[in-house]
């Protein structure tokens, strides 16, 4: 096992069911049962191979693993992969939440099914990539490659105002992108190479390191998203469908999180350090500004939307503070979230699918006729929260730690995020899921049915399991976090006393 | 002229001979076999310039020819064989339209061989002379096909603009060069650039070098001087235009950089301004002028002047990096525009023939999958993003840019990429998003073949794309 391709096998076995799927016929229950098979067995059977990565990973080893470099257009570009603590467990959520996704479109996708699973398949290929690569020019060609199928996806399946909804956040994310292209290639120059390996090593001038440091903070913040280059989200998730916006939520926004610690924390120590303080202030309008605004949707959907990018708000803090707790816990908030906030768009598609709406006012009272569902969203909703023994609660908590040993300030107003994120879920929850059943289109309504249980309980499992004991997450980061915060404070003492001697 | 200059230079020019003497056998049999004789004589013109293309392949030999108004090297046959499959693809894309366009009379082949050759001379003119001749043969030929379809009064109207327009640009250029002659006493490319690293150039060499740089942009449709492009497109039959988007343009680019890298290296800061506000001015019409067109042969035609914008900023660089992602661009750019164009000739009604309208492509994905599928493909493709090729093409010249610390440039350039995104878009979304007005007719093989090889070019490019570059990265190597 220990020559075997993994990260290249795990990345484009999608691409084999893509393949196959070229070949099926949709027409007829049978063609059709015929495509959801095949994309089930393909994104089931490369999270099992995906399991392999994890395995074989060696804990204590702080730098990439399991590498593989080929040389790729002759130009210097190369093709080098490569997993380490950072990047390997983001490597796992994506194929872990790729069956949940087939999954929840089994019966929903009416039409172009084989189309919707290409392009789902097809999505998986290029954010793995973007997770392994150690090239940046093959990082950016991932990052960027994302945008193709996720257009396709919203604004095929997507609801009324899809066409918008998938305009917007094509040309919001490919704006954002384009200023790190640039950076990219000024990297190439200054030191000569495009390889990350390389790169981290590589002290850039403190100087360039503010436009680069700028250059890619557009990309990952867009992505990410921050506040205010956030409103793209909230669009984009309320067109999409169902197992879209649990990509979206999911997986998507952590390749802006991964990103920054990757290139703006690990590459750009200097300006990193010199831009947290507007870091932090972008993370605390998000964490208060968004979780108001989510208290006022009408919209479910939306309101996850919005508590998403204040979720995101702590990673940001988290992320620069540089400190270990700060980026372990903005590590284990954007996993954390990627299942939670997946989780709940899939229980939002259990009801949308039953009654083709998403207002909250259109339900109440369902806990008198789906009590399953009603406690799985109690679970989700909880998590969402921060509740001690759910995931959701490890990440916020540590990472306003982080936070509190740069800045108390900071962490004050962030916790505060913690009691307004209470209110709208648990307002939320109020409205759909207590009150008299009075409405008679909710009085039919069947509790989870035998497909929505496998989407639903593993999930539960996952986020009460690692809100017990995250250690095992912990033990796959902690050397990696070790080794970028180390540089980064080696960087900073280099940066002083260079400023120091030069006085 | 001893013997054995003379067959060294008859050797280099070989593909040219070639052409020339075929085209006049070509004229002959078409003029005593009349016009039922087309499409014999367009299968003799496509094995014409494929014979052409095999010799520069598979013949050795670089060199200066003809007292030094001809220059072969790696650079002019990298561009050559370009051209030549340019040309070669536009005419075998024509045959199946060539009755319901007016096209099946058999000067059209001749005409498009005269043309190509005078591309392949335009490649490697080495002096002002060679290079207004060789521009005036491919010119000349130009003119007449745009209006070829002459009971058209749209084909008509679009070529007298572009012959009036042509004729302006020549006159310009031609005053230019004589003001170059003046300033510097040379003609040959070599002369020139001797004697401009000799002493210190004149404000009247400037005058000559902005009005021959001004000839070249008409021919690439360069901003401020592409006024003729959406006219003659939307004027010209499809497989004309198609033809003008491919060959000609990647001619006059190649004489561009050959005429800045070669006459005028010693004066770079001279015209890399100029070339850094036409590349400017280009990439912003191009996007924001193509959002609002009805007609896909005028966007595609301001498209093309976003995309000269874009092959430009390679050459602003001014450097060996640069002029390899100039190659590199016009190469990716015609594999997708002729991908592009035959999508655009296969959108035939089964009633009402050829349609132009953006609009008529919608729902293009559940009638036509596969054409569909390529289309898209393309659009993204020209839109830069990753991993079509078009991203490649766009990586590599705004590296060199950066390279030559045209920072400047290199922003405003991927800002108006993100706008162009926008209208490329578009035409996904109609093919996609919204539904079918109507079938378009069964597309002809050849059609089928052309888009099929450029859509698997722009995907596979990932793949293939290494000898590519590397063959780009080589020819750009002849000027530094």
């Amino acid at each position: 096992m220990t020559d075997w391709p993994i990260l290249s096998t795990v990345t484009f076995l999608p691409l084999v069911g893509v393949l196959l799927l070229l070949l099926t016929r949709e027409d007829g229950p049978f063609g059709r049962r015929n495509i959801l098979n095949v994309s089930l067995f393909t994104t089931v059977f490369t999270f099992i191979v995906s399991l392999f990565i994890w395995i074989g990973f060696d804990n204590s080893n702080a730098g990439f693993q399991m590498v593989e470099k080929h040389n790729w257009l002759g130009t210097g570009i190369s093709y080098h992969l490569g997993v380490d603590g950072i990047s390997m467990l983001f490597v796992i959520l994506t194929t872990f939440l790729m069956p949940f996704c087939v999954l929840a479109s089994w019966n929903t996708i009416e039409k172009r099914l084989k189309e919707y699973m290409i392009a789902f398949l097809l999505l998986e290929v290029v954010m793995t990539g973007v997770f392994v690569s150690l090239d940046v020019v093959l990082f950016y060609v991932f990052f960027e490659a994302t945008l193709i199928p996720m257009f396709v996806i919203i604004g095929v399946w997507g609801g009324k105002d899809r066409v918008y909804a998938s305009y917007k956040f094509f040309l919001y994310t490919l704006l954002g992108s384009v200023l790190m292209m640039l950076a990219v290639m000024a990297m190439y120059w200054q030191a000569g190479t495009t390889d990350m390996t390389e790169l981290l090593k590589y002290g850039f001038p403190a100087g360039m390191q503010t436009w680069l440091w700028l250059a890619c903070f557009a990309a990952f913040s867009v992505k990410m998203p921050m506040w205010p280059v956030h409103t793209w989200l909230p669009d984009a998730h309320v067109q999409a469908p169902t197992a879209g916006s649990v990509i979206l939520a999911g997986v998507m926004l952590k390749l802006g999180g991964y990103g920054m610690i990757r290139f703006s924390l690990a590459m750009f120590p200097i300006a990193s350090e010199h831009f947290a303080p507007l870091v932090f202030s972008l993370s605390v309008i998000a964490i208060i500004y968004t979780s108001l605004v989510a208290m006022m949707q009408d919209d479910i959907k939306k309101l996850i939307a919005y508590s998403s990018v204040a979720h995101m708000g702590y990673v940001t803090m988290g992320i620069f503070a540089a400190n270990v707790q700060g980026v372990q816990g903005a590590i284990f908030q954007m996993l954390s979230h990627g299942i939670v906030s997946g989780a709940l768009f899939l229980c939002v598609g259990v009801v949308y699918d039953r009654l083709h709406t998403r207002e909250i006012s259109a339900y109440g009272g369902l806990v008198n006729n789906m009590p399953k569902y009603a406690v799985a969203f109690m679970i989700f909703t909880m998590a969402n929260v921060g509740l001690p023994g759910t995931s959701g609660f490890i990440g916020e908590f540590l990472t306003i730690i982080g936070v509190f040993r740069v800045n108390t300030w900071v962490a004050l107003f962030a916790a505060t995020g913690v009691i307004l994120s209470a209110s709208y879920a648990l307002w939320l929850y109020r409205r759909v899921i207590f009150g008299a059943l009075e409405k008679e289109s909710l009085k039919g309504l069947l509790d989870l049915s035998g497909r929505e249980k496998l989407i639903l309980y593993p999930l539960i499992a996952v986020t009460i399991f690692y809100g017990f004991y995250p250690a095992p997450i912990f033990d796959a980061t902690a050397a990696s976090v070790d080794l970028v915060v180390n540089n980064y404070s080696a960087a900073l003492a280099a940066a002083k006393t260079l400023a120091l001697n030069a006085h | 002229m001893t013997a054995e200059i003379l067959s060294l230079s008859l050797q280099l020019s070989m593909p040219e001979i070639i052409l020339a003497v075929g085209a006049l056998a070509l004229l002959m049999i078409g003029v005593f076999s009349g016009d039922k004789s087309a499409p014999t004589v367009t299968g003799l013109a496509v094995a014409l310039l494929a014979v052409a293309g095999l010799w520069l392949i598979f013949m050795p030999g670089e060199g200066v020819a003809y007292g030094g108004a001809f220059k072969l090297d790696a650079f002019g046959r990298f561009m050559k064989v370009l051209a030549l499959v340019g040309s070669i693809t536009a005419m075998v894309m024509s045959v199946g339209h060539a009755k319901s366009d007016h096209l099946n009379r058999f000067e059209f082949p001749v005409l498009l061989v005269l043309s190509t050759l005078g591309m392949l001379l335009l490649i490697s003119a080495n002096d002002l002379i060679a290079f207004y001749l060789a521009l005036e043969l491919m010119s000349l030929a130009l003119y007449v096909i745009a209006a070829f379809n002459r009971d058209s009064l749209r084909s008509t109207e679009a070529g007298l603009k572009y012959f009036v327009l042509g004729a302006l640009s020549s006159g310009m250029m031609l005053y230019g060069m004589s003001l170059v002659y003046g300033f510097t006493g040379n003609t040959g490319f070599e002369g020139i650039a001797k004697v401009l690293s000799a002493e210190t150039r004149g404000m009247g060499l400037i005058f000559g070098m902005v009005f021959v740089l001004a000839g070249a942009c008409f021919k690439i449709s360069a901003v401020p001087f592409h006024m003729w492009t959406p006219d003659v497109y939307e004027g010209a039959p499809t497989p004309v235009t198609a033809f003008f988007a491919a060959g000609p343009k990647v001619a006059a680019m190649a004489i561009l950089v050959r005429i800045v890298s070669d006459a005028f290296l010693p004066i770079v800061a001279d015209w890399r301004q100029i070339i850094v506000f036409v590349s400017i001015a280009s990439m912003l019409l191009g996007s924001f002028a193509a959002i609002g067109q009805r007609n896909i042969k005028r966007l595609m035609a301001y498209s093309s002047i976003g995309h000269m914008g874009y092959a430009l900023v390679g050459l602003a660089a001014g450097t060996e990096t640069g002029v390899s992602g100039v190659v590199l661009y016009m190469t990716i750019y015609m594999v997708m525009t002729l991908g592009t164009f035959a999508c655009i000739m296969a959108m035939r009604r089964k009633e009402g023939g050829n349609v132009e309208n953006v609009d008529d492509l919608a729902g293009l994905s559940s009638t036509k999958p596969f054409m569909a599928v390529v289309l898209t493909a393309l659009m993204f493709s020209m839109a830069g993003i990753p991993p079509l090729a078009g991203f490649f093409a766009k990586y590599f010249v705004f590296v060199a840019a950066i390279e030559a610390k045209l920072y400047a440039l290199a922003i405003i350039g991927v800002l108006s990429s993100v706008v162009g995104a926008y209208y490329y878009l578009r035409i996904v979304k109609l093919m996609w998003f919204d539904e079918a007005k109507g079938e378009f007719a069964r597309i002809s093989g050849e059609l089928r073949l052309v888009f099929g090889l450029s859509g698997l070019f722009v995907v596979a490019y990932v793949l293939i794309g290494g000898p590519i570059g590397t063959a780009a990265s080589a020819a750009a190597k002849s000027f530094f």
